[in-house]
Formats: C-alpha cells, sequence, structure tokens
C-alpha cells in the first residue's frame, strides 16, 4: 500500500462540512419531529454489536461487514443495520408488557462496499419500527407514517412499491415443489435478472400453464388491479393470504388518503432476507436507487428470544437529500466587527439579537487579516469599531 | 406529453443493430442517426435522449440512472455485475465468450497465466473449474498475448472465430453464449413503468417475429 496522506481516510469514510450539515439536520429534524407526533420513541444504540448476535441476525452479508476483536477475543461488527439491535433491545428489555412498540432512530450504519472505493460505507438512517402488532394496520400505519415524513421534509414526487415476499415463496413452491428449486428461481429475482429467470422457466419440466404462470409472475406490477391479476395466478390458501394483505394495506392507505404515492410489484424481493411479509421500496424520480426501504419481519425477534411480528421503515439520509436538490442555501447570518473601545456595546446587540434568534458571530477586528474576505462571508456586518457614535 | 427517457446505447459494433431494431419495433429515429458524432442525440418526436457510450460503460450509466435504460451485451454484464434489471434478451450481436490459445498446448504448470479483457469473468470461470491461475488485465488486442508468451490462455468474445484463426489460435472451451440485453435502472423501472413496459412490449414483438 502506498503511504497515506496525512488528510485521508479510510475508504468510505466522509467529513461532512458546515453546509451540508445544516441540510441533513433540517430535514433529520422535520422527519424526527414527524415521527415523534405519531407517537414513535426515539432511541440510540451501540455502534458496536457481537457478531455472533446482531452481526449474524442482520441481513447485510457477511463480507460487508466491519468486523474487530475486543480484548476478550470476540469478533465485534459495527452495525451494519439498525433493525436487528432494536430487535435486541425490544425483545430483551422493552417487550415486557406485550404492548405494541413504537420505536424510531436516527443513526449511522456501516457497510463496507465492495466496488468504486468512494461509495459511503457510514451513512445515516432515519426509521421507525413498530414491534409487537401482527396487523396490517401496523404495516398501513408506518407507510402512511413515511409518505407524511417526506412530505414534510418537502419530497416533491416519490412512489412507493409494495410487495410480499410470501406471495413470491408460496406461488415459487407451489409451482416448483421444492424450496431448493424454488431458491433457483428466486436467485434471479434477486439479481434482477429477468432473461435468466425466463430462460430457467423454458427449461423447467412443468406444465405450460405452470410456465405461463411464473412468466406472468413478471408483470404484476402497477395498481391496485394487479392484485386480481395475481389472483388469477396463485391457486392456494396462503397466497390468496398474502394478497389480501396487500388489499387490506390497500384500504388503510386509501383510509390515509394516501394511495397515490403507492403502487404493487409483486416482483420486488429485497436483499434484507429477514422479510416475511410485506416489503416496499421509496423511489425518489431524481436518484437512481431507492432512497428507504421497508417490510415486515416476523422471524427476527425470535433470534433474540421473544417470538413476536413488526415491522417498518428506514430512509437513508444522503439519498434523500440527492433527492432534494443537494445543499440548501446558507441562511442568514451577521457578524459584528468589534474592536476593544465598543466590546461592551458589541455583546449587547449580539444578545438581543441571537434573542430573537438570529446568528450573530461576534469577531474581534484585530483577529481578522483580511477584512474584504471576512465581509464578504456573510450576510449582514456591523462594525462597532473605534469611539462610540463614529463608524458602524 | 410522455416523460423524456433517456437510452445509453453502446457505440460500435451494436449500434448498428440495435438502432435497426428499435426502428423495427416502429420508433422514428432520424436518418443522419447514425453518422452522428455527438454524444448526446436527442429525439423530440419520440421523447428520447440516446448517449452514446463505451459498450463496457452501458450499465455504469444505467445503474447510477443518468439513464433510464440501455443496450448492453451480457460479455459486459457478466463483468461488471451492476445492480440493474436484465428485461430482455434482444438476440443481437451474438457471439460468445471462450478460452482460446495456442494449438496443442497446455497450461504452464507453474505459473498459468490467462489474459482478458473480462478479468472478473475469466477468474469467476477458472476458479469454479479449480484451477489456480493468475489473470492478467488488458484493455484490447487480446490475441497477442499467447502469442508473445504473456499468458497460456486469453478468455475473449469470439463471433466468426476469424479473428483467432488469422491469428493462429485456437478455442478450447467455450463459457457463455452472449447477445445484447435491454437494461434498466430499478428506480426508473418503477417510476416510469409504464413507458418502460411500451418499449419492452415493442421491442418484445420485433424479436419474436410479429411485426406492428
Amino acid at each position: 500500500m502506498s503511504r497515506l496522506f496525512m488528510f485521508e481516510k479510510p475508504l468510505g469514510m466522509r467529513d461532512t462540512l458546515p453546509g451540508l450539515y445544516e441540510t441533513k439536520s433540517i430535514a433529520r429534524d422535520a422527519i424526527k419531529s414527524e415521527m415523534k407526533r405519531w407517537g414513535f420513541q426515539f432511541i440510540e444504540t451501540p455502534a458496536l454489536e457481537y457478531y455472533e448476535t446482531v452481526g449474524t441476525a442482520s441481513a447485510i452479508l457477511d463480507q460487508q461487514l466491519f468486523k474487530l476483536l475486543d480484548s476478550q477475543g470476540h469478533t465485534l461488527v459495527l452495525r451494519p443495520d439498525m433493525t436487528a439491535p432494536i430487535a435486541r433491545v425490544a425483545a430483551s428489555k422493552l417487550l415486557k408488557e406485550d404492548l405494541p412498540l413504537r420505536l424510531a432512530y436516527s443513526a449511522n450504519v456501516y457497510r463496507a462496499q465492495q466496488r468504486e472505493g468512494g461509495r459511503p460505507a457510514e451513512f445515516e438512517q432515519i426509521g421507525v419500527e413498530c414491534i409487537g402488532d401482527h396487523t396490517i394496520s401496523a404495516d398501513g400505519e408506518v407507510i402512511a407514517l413515511l409518505i407524511s415524513s417526506l412530505r414534510e421534509v418537502g419530497l416533491p414526487k416519490f412512489q412507493i412499491s409494495v410487495g410480499h415476499i410470501g406471495f413470491v415463496q408460496t406461488l415459487f413452491q407451489q409451482i416448483l415443489g421444492t424450496e431448493e428449486r424454488a431458491q433457483a428461481l428466486t436467485k434471479y429475482l434477486y439479481e434482477k435478472n429477468y432473461v435468466g429467470y425466463r430462460e430457467h422457466v423454458k427449461n423447467l419440466a412443468l406444465s405450460s400453464i405452470d410456465k405461463q404462470r411464473l412468466l406472468d409472475f413478471l408483470k404484476l406490477r402497477g395498481g391496485e388491479e394487479v392484485l386480481s391479476f395475481a389472483n388469477d395466478i396463485i391457486e392456494n390458501e396462503s397466497g390468496r393470504e398474502a394478497l389480501s394483505q396487500l388489499h387490506q394495506l390497500w384500504e388503510i392507505v386509501v383510509a390515509f388518503g394516501e394511495e397515490d404515492k403507492l403502487k404493487f410489484d409483486l416482483t420486488l424481493i429485497s436483499h434484507m432476507s429477514y422479510y416475511t411479509g410485506i416489503v416496499f421500496e421509496v423511489y425518489s424520480h431524481a436518484v437512481g436507487t431507492p432512497i428507504g426501504n421497508g417490510g415486515r419481519y416476523d422471524l427476527l425477534l425470535e433470534k433474540f428470544g421473544k417470538a413476536t411480528g413488526a415491522t417498518g421503515f428506514a430512509l437513508y439520509l444522503d439519498r434523500l437529500i440527492e433527492a432534494l436538490g443537494g445543499v440548501s442555501e446558507e441562511t442568514p447570518m451577521t457578524c459584528i466587527l468589534f474592536s476593544d473601545e465598543r466590546r461592551q456595546e458589541a455583546y449587547t446587540v449580539a444578545k438581543e439579537r441571537r434573542a430573537i434568534g438570529e446568528k450573530v458571530v461576534l469577531q474581534d477586528i484585530n483577529g481578522v487579516k483580511n477584512i474584504d474576505a471576512c465581509t464578504n462571508q456573510y450576510t449582514d456586518i456591523v462594525f462597532l469599531i473605534g469611539k462610540a457614535g463614529r463608524g458602524s | 406529453m410522455k416523460e423524456m427517457l433517456t437510452i445509453a446505447m453502446p457505440k460500435g459494433r451494436i449500434f448498428d443493430e440495435a438502432v435497426e431494431l428499435l426502428r423495427q419495433a416502429g420508433f422514428n429515429l432520424p436518418p443522419e442517426f447514425e453518422d452522428s458524432r455527438k454524444l448526446i442525440i436527442d429525439v423530440e418526436q419520440e421523447q428520447f435522449r440516446f448517449i452514446l457510450a463505451k459498450p463496457m460503460d452501458v450499465p455504469t450509466y444505467v445503474e447510477h440512472g443518468v439513464a433510464d435504460l440501455g443496450i448492453a451485451g451480457k460479455d459486459v454484464m457478466l463483468e461488471e455485475e451492476r445492480d440493474v434489471y436484465e428485461l430482455l434478451d434482444l438476440k443481437i450481436s451474438a457471439c460468445y465468450l471462450a478460452v482460446a490459445g495456442l494449438p496443442n498446448t497446455k497450461m504452464n504448470d507453474v505459473a498459468p497465466k490467462v489474459a482478458s479483457k473480462y478479468p472478473n469473468v475469466a477468474a469467476a470461470y477458472f476458479r469454479e473449474q479449480g484451477e489456480q491461475v493468475e489473470i492478467i488485465k488488458l484493455n484490447g488486442s487480446i490475441e497477442l498475448a499467447p502469442i508473445i508468451g504473456l499468458s497460456d490462455r486469453i478468455v475473449d468474445i469470439v463471433s466468426t472465430g476469424k479473428t483467432l484463426v488469422e491469428n493462429g489460435l485456437v478455442e478450447y472451451e467455450r463459457i457463455a453464449d452472449i447477445t445484447s440485453r435491454l437494461i434498466v435502472n430499478p428506480v426508473s423501472y418503477r417510476t416510469k413503468d409504464e413507458r418502460i413496459s411500451e418499449i419492452v412490449d415493442k421491442l418484445t414483438d420485433v424479436i419474436h417475429g410479429v411485426r406492428s
């Protein structure tokens, strides 16, 4: 390895400078406030977790985990997502009363990137988890909250696509018979390789009707009408159950009055293997990757000793900022340049202005080498220099 | 007013066939389309913007979402493994990836070397065969490598086999059949689904011989 420059950071790590920091914090606050208004409570969990517990429970690929050893020789991971740590806390501490829990977080997660070194390996997620409620009302609520949060933050155009892991699994299992064969086909979906999917289906020893069902499955995308098309393809009870859940979800989102943001896409499957039911992704028209995703994970909490259902979503803050159009205009800031004689006056003025919410910088004129460069930095400059009554 | 769609086209070998296919599918592309030296061509009446990229870069533009759609060879898809949907086999520019080398030679026992423009494909192939080889990345004229002793084998695309013959090389194994694919960005696939479905349907008709 070549020698590091003194200013270098580890691969995929980034600094956030003032302009971006401000933009991020405005967006973050808008979303957090909305989540709080819906009664979700924020929690924090440690950045480091045990590899054997949270590391293996989370669905992030092993080669994407940052691993290290603690002084006792345990393998630790930098948390690759927040869902698994929250499931850990909820199962071990919070779910005592068996009441539904509404938790929220905004935290950095860590995933080592495989290619093109500049991609962020540390990024902030803001999300909620509704734990211990198995009803579709909970799924509907988190989706409605997601829509509401994005409205609050001022994202003009976005879309949520909803699928159902249960539907895909049961359709494939029923037609193909074994889980092994179902998985082989699912792999093509996961890799987004529809050409390979069709080839694979063609070469299977199936009736032409079943082949057609598998091919038609790829077309199950669009509005509410997709659910009835799907109903023609599926032939078993658990598949119908999945569709009825999606139908309920649609009704719930209609009741929230947000159905124009919702589309169905039954081909949607997630790289997060812990999802068991409804899954969804959020897209902004301005960014090439999803800005958030979520879904129901009814088996994850069992790993931490409490068998109960849960659902939630996470937004990628950086991608959201990109979708919002980057760093926003700087807010106005006043600079009071003062000299020793008028120090007291400067402090009084600053105090008054700060009290009404203005941002005020106090700068001793003797500390500035280039006055022009200094004054250009601020929207407003107040000179309190020399004897009182002069200058300003 | 239809939404503008950006399509990344591969320059060179595949380009003419791809344009021909789009015309057959009923898209109205101007006659001077092929002769243009521009890198960006807007076709107003179809609300298309074409960007002309190096074939190897097409999936990159599409993955990042600066192009909604793209036409890329399967060879490039295998090599790049980008996060994009591979929607259609366009069945144009057929060729295949193969292992080739000088006739009647074996892999060097001490330090077997393979040269290729497709280092990932080559590495994956030989790993699956249980062979440990050193992969040497080249950017063109791959046939040179075995002739002047840089490598024992090459992994490259073969369309007619003429280039191999002319350089005194023979094919040893066939790795994969290659055709061009219609690829699409995962977000565009969802947010511009109606227009994309329309294109897919029209192209599907042409590929399956149903003229519109």
